[in-house]
């Protein structure tokens, strides 16, 4: 059961995917990713991680691809799709071929899974995967925490110098 | 029957009446706004079809779904077809995880009162209404038309501004309940309702989710005085009507949550407490009228200069001194 379901879900997924580099249509490719995403964060909760599943519909497909959508309605770009493309099918191919390659050798030539750690699923289940997140990332990874604010906040005043002439 | 199928049966049928509630209660909304309108401005309001006109929403219906169905010429097909579905599923997807009363026993088993009691309930409103605004904006882009492609990029940037301070102003509340998940934080308000401690955290939120229902002071998608209709411009038939009927389930399930973070959900003396539940989430939709009809409508750059500057920062605040009073409440 849980099986015909991943298969459905990927199926969506790849579908989806592949939707959004041959939409002609601007608006059409967001929408696709959108529902990549969406089929992401399947897989997230089917891992026991609904807080991961949340964050990631929340922060991709709810935020970023909010401002995606948002620049290409700005913009208002329609269908553009005049030019010929033949060069990029073959470069694009190339690149798919190796990344393929790389992914396949990594998947059934090396350890993938790596040994494990003090965290079972029924730790996971016991104590809830969102308390464990935050206490991890308020002990053990305070410090790239932290760094990582402070680069968001780096950023946000950078933008804010760039887009305004008088300070 | 096995123990199983019965759980199945009881589900589906708290499922059905969710829904027949909601919509239900979504059209008569609708009616309820145009009486207490029509009373604000002192005149007689929708009062023909049946007693009192409580049949209005029924010849709605019925108009709604025999009125010709137009598709701009130059629009996209299937995003504009797709676009209010797209509005309205997650709105009402929202109340599933909403408890709307005590746990029941029937025969013999036990039947939460929430569709889905989720351990990231709170995340998963998030999620979704942060997704809600696609209709809107797919809907505005896919009319090709001026007026509906400015009411969209309106609704994206107007979500993009009260998405953030919604966001911010519950994590109090998540501090408080020490849980995300709505049945959770419904309990641990059985004595005092999180008003109490978190004044400002509830005003911030009334505005933000007045912002996300698009409601006046902020219903700047639409600005019927300025763009028509905003993104439902070119919209007829029930395709209108369900961009119109999602917006009102907007107010339902909006207001029943504001219910249960803020004012104790179910909980509350003498009445049962499904009734003093529906009460709550009324009287949020009354507000949400009366509001209507008495503030005028806000213009762009003041509403901009209210999420990002006013709210987001008021909310940001709140977090930190809650954190001060909660650490400080530990170690006394």
């Amino acid at each position: 059961m849980e099986t015909l379901f991943f298969l459905i879900v990927s199926l969506v997924a790849i579908i989806s995917a592949i939707l959004v580099v041959t939409c002609r249509n601007p608006i059409n490719s967001a929408l696709s990713l959108i529902l990549t995403f969406f089929c992401l964060a399947t897989y997230y909760v089917m891992l026991d991680a609904p807080f991961l599943a949340a964050v990631q519909v929340m922060v991709y497909a709810g935020a970023i691809m909010v401002l995606i959508v948002f620049t290409i309605m700005l913009l208002n770009i329609r269908v553009n799709a005049s030019k010929s493309q033949s060069h990029k099918i073959v470069l694009g191919s190339v690149i798919g071929f190796f990344t393929l390659l790389n992914t396949a050798v990594i998947v059934f030539k090396s350890r993938v899974a790596l040994p494990n750690g003090p965290l079972t699923g029924d730790i996971i289940k016991q104590q809830g995967h969102t308390e464990l997140i935050g206490r991890e990332m308020f002990t053990t990874f305070l410090l790239p925490f932290e760094i990582t604010s402070i680069l968001l906040l780096v950023a946000i005043v950078g933008a804010v110098i760039l887009a305004k002439k008088k300070i | 029957m096995t123990a199983s199928s019965v759980d199945i049966a009881l589900f589906a049928a708290k499922v059905g009446l969710v829904f027949f509630v909601i919509l239900t209660l979504a059209a008569y909304l609708v009616f309820a706004e145009r009486r207490i309108l029509a009373w604000v401005q002192d005149r007689k309001g929708p009062n023909r079809v049946g007693p009192f006109g409580l049949l209005q929403p029924l010849a709605d219906l019925i108009k709604l779904l025999t009125k010709e169905d137009f598709l701009p010429s130059a629009a996209d097909k299937w995003l504009f077809y797709l676009a209010p579905a797209m509005a309205a599923i997650p709105a009402i997807m929202i109340f599933a995880v909403i408890p709307f009363g005590a746990p029941l026993t029937v025969a013999g088993h036990a039947v939460p009162l929430v569709v889905a009691d989720l351990n990231i309930g709170l995340l998963f409103f998030l999620a979704l209404s942060s997704i809600a605004v696609y209709g809107v904006a797919i809907g505005g882009w896919a009319s090709n038309s001026k007026y509906s492609l400015l009411g969209g990029i309106r609704g994206l940037a107007q979500l993009i501004s009260y998405e953030l301070s919604m966001g911010l102003s519950l994590v109090p509340i998540v501090m408080l309940a020490r849980s995300f998940s709505l049945t959770e934080i419904v309990d641990a308000q059985r004595t005092i309702p999180f008003i109490i401690y978190q004044p400002l955290a509830f005003i911030i939120f009334l505005i933000s989710i007045t912002a996300e229902c698009k409601r006046i002071p902020f219903d700047l998608p639409e600005a019927e005085g300025e763009l028509v209709a905003g993104f439902h411009t070119e919209y007829s038939g029930m395709r209108f009507g369900l961009f119109f009927v999602g917006e009102y389930i907007n107010i339902i399930v909006l207001g029943g949550l504001a219910t249960t973070l803020f004012l104790g959900g179910w909980h509350g003396p003498l009445l049962p407490p499904v009734i003093w539940f529906t009460l709550k989430t009324l009287a949020f939709a009354f507000f949400f009228i009366w509001m209507r009809g008495t503030l005028p409508r806000l213009r762009y750059d003041q509403l901009m200069h209210l999420g990002w500057k006013v709210l987001t920062p008021l909310a940001l605040m709140n977090i930190l001194v809650t954190a001060w009073w909660l650490m400080l409440k530990n170690h006394m």
